[in-house]
C-alpha cells in the first residue's frame, strides 16, 4: 500500500475508534437535527423546520470535523511529538496534509450520508437546483475551518486546543446560524456573526437548499476570505514539534 | 567516506551554546557512542543529523548528503528513535509497525519485527498501554523497519528493564554486523561500555575524549580503589602501606600507592588484620566510568549562560553511596 494511502487509513482508524470524535462529529449534529425538526421550539423562520435545520445542520458539521476533530486529534499528535516522528520518515509534509485533508472529506461523507437521509425522513424538501453552490460551500467552509483547526494545534498545546475547539464550536453553533437564523440574533451581533466564518458558511448553505432563499453575495466573499487567510495563518503558523 | 561526519559542529539557542565546535565521525558497521551527563548537547547534536535543526555554524553530513538541503534522499535511509513519544496514542503495535512500513519502498516484514522485539504477545495493544520500556523497543522497531543505513537512538534503554536492555543490545549488535552504522546517546556507562565500538565522550557541548573504549581505558591507574566500612583509620592505613589515603565518598576510598599485587596485599592485610570488610576493591586498568567521571568532573561549572551546566555537574557526581 503506498505512503499516502496507509496514512488515511490509519488517521481514518483512529479518528472513528475515537468516541468522542464522532460524538461531536455525527451523534450530536443528528441528535439537534432530529429533536429541534419534532419538536418545534425553535424560530427557524420556516414552516416546517426540518427545510431550515437540515442545511443548517450540515454546516455545523462541517465545522464539527473540520475544526474540532482535525484540530484536536492534530493538536493531540503534535504535543506527543508524533508529527516530529513522521518528520524523519520518507512520508513527507505535502502527503501528510493531503492524508489528514482526505480523511476530513472521508468523515464529512460519513456525516452526509447520515444526515441527509435522516433530513429527507423528517419531511425536508430542499430546493435541488442549490447543490452545486451548498456543495461549493461545504468546500470552502472545509477549507476555513481546518485552517483554523490546524491554527489552533499548531500553536497550542493539546489540551489547551481541545478546550478552546470545543468552546469555538459551541460559541459558533449559537452565533452562527446554525440552529437558528441569525435574524433573531441581536442586530450588533448578527453583524459581527456575518463578518465570521461560521455565520457566513450556513448562509451560504442554507440559502443555497432552502426553497425560495438566496445567498447574500456578501457570505460568499466573507467565506472565500476565510478559506484563504485561515489555511494561510496555519501554515505560516504552524509549529511541528 | 565515513557514514557521519560533523565538522567544527556549533548550536546555540541564543546565548546559551548548546554545542561548540564538536568534531567527529561514526562508521559503518559500527556502534558509536554519544556518552555525556543529561544537557550535555547529545541530543543537539543527534537532532542536527536527523535534519531537524541547522546547525548555527560548522557542517554535518550524514551518507555524504547534507540532512537538511538533501532531506527527501536522506530520509528513506535513515531510521530515527526519539528520546520518548513519537507514536499516536491510540495506536495498535501492528498498526503502527505497518503504517512504518508503508512509508518505505522495501520494508521488513511488520510481523516478524513486533516479534522480534518481544512485543507479538502485544500486536493488538495501544501505544498508550504499554509500559515504557514496551514503548522503547516499539519506537526501535520502527526506526528499523525501513532497513536503514544508519540509525540514530536516543537512549534507546531509558526506562527499560534488565531483559528489554539485553534484547536491545543483542539488536544493535546485528545490526552493525549487517553494516549499519549505529550512533547511540546515552547518559548510562554501562550501556557504553556494553555496546560502543566508539566513544564520543561529550560535557558542556564539548567532546572530551574520543576514541575505542580500549584505547580511553588505556593506562595504568596510580591508586587503589576500595570500598568498606565509613569510619576507617585513614592515617593509620597510610602509615601502615606508604601512601596517602582518600575517602572520596562515605565508606569509598583511594590509596595513592602503585596498584601492584604487594600493595593490595598490603591494604587487604591492614584490614584482615583489622576484621574489616571489603565490599569492592579495584586496582590496575581504569574503567570507562573512571574515565568519564574524571573527565566531567575536572571542569568546572561555568556561569549561568550554560543553563544546564550546575545540573549536570551535580548529576554527574551522583548521590553518595
Amino acid at each position: 500500500m503506498s505512503a499516502y494511502l496507509a496514512q488515511v487509513r490509519t488517521e481514518l482508524t483512529l479518528t472513528l475508534r475515537q468516541g468522542e470524535q464522532m460524538l461531536v462529529s455525527v451523534v450530536i449534529p443528528v441528535m439537534l437535527l432530529v429533536f429541534f425538526s419534532m419538536v418545534e421550539v425553535l424560530p427557524t423562520g420556516t414552516t416546517d423546520p426540518v427545510d431550515f435545520l437540515a442545511p443548517a445542520i450540515l454546516a455545523l458539521a462541517v465545522m464539527s470535523s473540520a475544526m474540532v476533530s482535525l484540530g484536536i486529534s492534530t493538536g493531540f499528535e503534535r504535543q506527543y511529538l508524533v508529527l516530529k516522528r513522521l518528520g524523519t520518515t520518507p512520508l513527507g509534509r505535502p502527503r501528510l496534509v493531503a492524508a489528514k485533508a482526505s480523511t476530513v472529506v472521508c468523515i464529512e461523507a460519513v456525516q452526509f450520508a447520515v444526515l441527509i437521509p435522516v433530513a429527507y425522513l423528517l419531511g425536508w424538501s430542499p430546493d435541488s437546483t442549490g447543490w452545486p453552490s451548498a456543495a461549493a460551500g461545504v468546500l470552502l467552509g472545509t477549507l476555513a475551518f481546518a485552517g483554523l483547526g490546524l491554527l489552533l494545534a499548531g500553536t497550542l498545546p493539546g489540551t489547551v486546543t481541545l478546550g478552546l475547539a470545543n468552546g469555538l464550536w459551541l460559541l459558533f453553533l449559537l452565533t452562527g446560524g446554525m440552529v437558528f437564523p441569525l435574524s433573531e440574533l441581536p442586530d450588533w451581533l448578527a453583524a459581527l456573526s456575518r463578518l465570521l466564518p461560521a455565520a457566513a458558511l450556513s448562509e451560504v448553505v442554507v440559502g443555497s437548499l432552502k426553497a425560495g432563499a438566496e445567498v447574500a453575495g456578501r457570505a460568499w466573499i466573507v467565506l472565500v476570505i476565510w478559506a484563504v487567510a485561515l489555511p494561510a495563518a496555519a501554515a505560516a503558523c504552524f509549529r511541528w514539534e | 567516506m565515513p557514514a557521519i561526519e560533523v565538522n567544527d559542529l556549533t548550536i546555540r539557542y541564543g546565548d546559551l551554546t548548546a554545542v561548540d565546535q564538536v568534531v567527529f565521525t561514526a562508521e559503518a558497521g559500527e556502534v558509536t557512542v554519544v556518552l555525556g551527563p543529561n544537557g550535555a548537547g547529545k541530543t543537539s547534536t543527534i537532532e542536527c543529523l536527523e535534519g531537524y535543526r541547522r546547525p548555527t555554524s560548522g557542517s554535518v553530513r550524514v551518507l555524504g548528503l547534507d540532512p537538511f538541503s538533501d532531506r527527501s534522499r536522506l530520509l528513506p535511509r535513515i531510521g530515527v528513535m526519539l528520546q520518548e513519544g513519537g507514536v499516536y496514542t491510540g495506536i495498535r503495535v501492528g498498526e503502527v509497525v505497518q503504517l512504518f512500513a508503508a512509508y518505505h519502498r522495501d520494508p521488513l516484514d511488520p510481523g516478524e519485527l513486533v516479534d522480534r522485539v518481544g512485543l507479538s504477545s502485544k500486536a493488538r495493544t495501544t501505544w498508550r498501554r504499554l509500559s515504557g520500556g514496551e514503548q522503547q523497543r516499539l519506537s526501535l522497531a520502527l526506526a528499523l523497519v525501513g532497513r536503514p543505513s544508519v540509525a540514530f537512538l536516543d537512549e534507546p534503554t531509558a526506562g527499560v528493564d534488565v531483559e528489554g536492555r539485553l534484547l536491545i543490545r543483542e539488536i544493535v549488535r546485528d545490526l552493525v554486523d549487517r553494516g549499519v552504522c549505529v550512533l547511540l546517546a546515552t547518559h548510562d556507562l554501562e550501556e557504553a561500555e556494553k555496546l560502543a565500538d566508539h566513544v564520543i565522550i561529550i560535557d558542556h557541548g564539548e567532546v572530551v575524549a574520543a576514541g575505542r573504549p580500549l584505547e580511553l581505558v588505556a593506562g595504568e591507574t596510580d591508586h587503589i580503589l576500595f570500598s568498606g566500612p565509613s569510619t576507617l583509620d585513614l592515617e593509620g592505613l597510610g602509615a601502615a602501606v606508604g601512601g596517602k589515603v582518600v575517602e572520596l565518598s562515605v565508606g569509598e576510598y583511594r590509596v595513592e600507592i602503585a596498584p601492584d599485587p604487594a600493595n593490595v596485599a598490603a591494604v587487604t592485610s591492614w584490614l584482615a588484620a583489622r576484621d574489616l570488610a571489603i565490599a569492592d576493591l579495584r586496582a590496575g586498568r581504569q574503567r570507562l566510568d573512571d574515565v568519564f567521571l574524571r573527565l566531567t568532573r575536572s571542569r568546572p561549572v561555568e556561569g549561568t549562560a550554560r543553563g544546564n551546566s550546575t545540573n549536570s555537574q551535580e548529576r554527574a557526581q551522583g548521590p553518595p553511596p
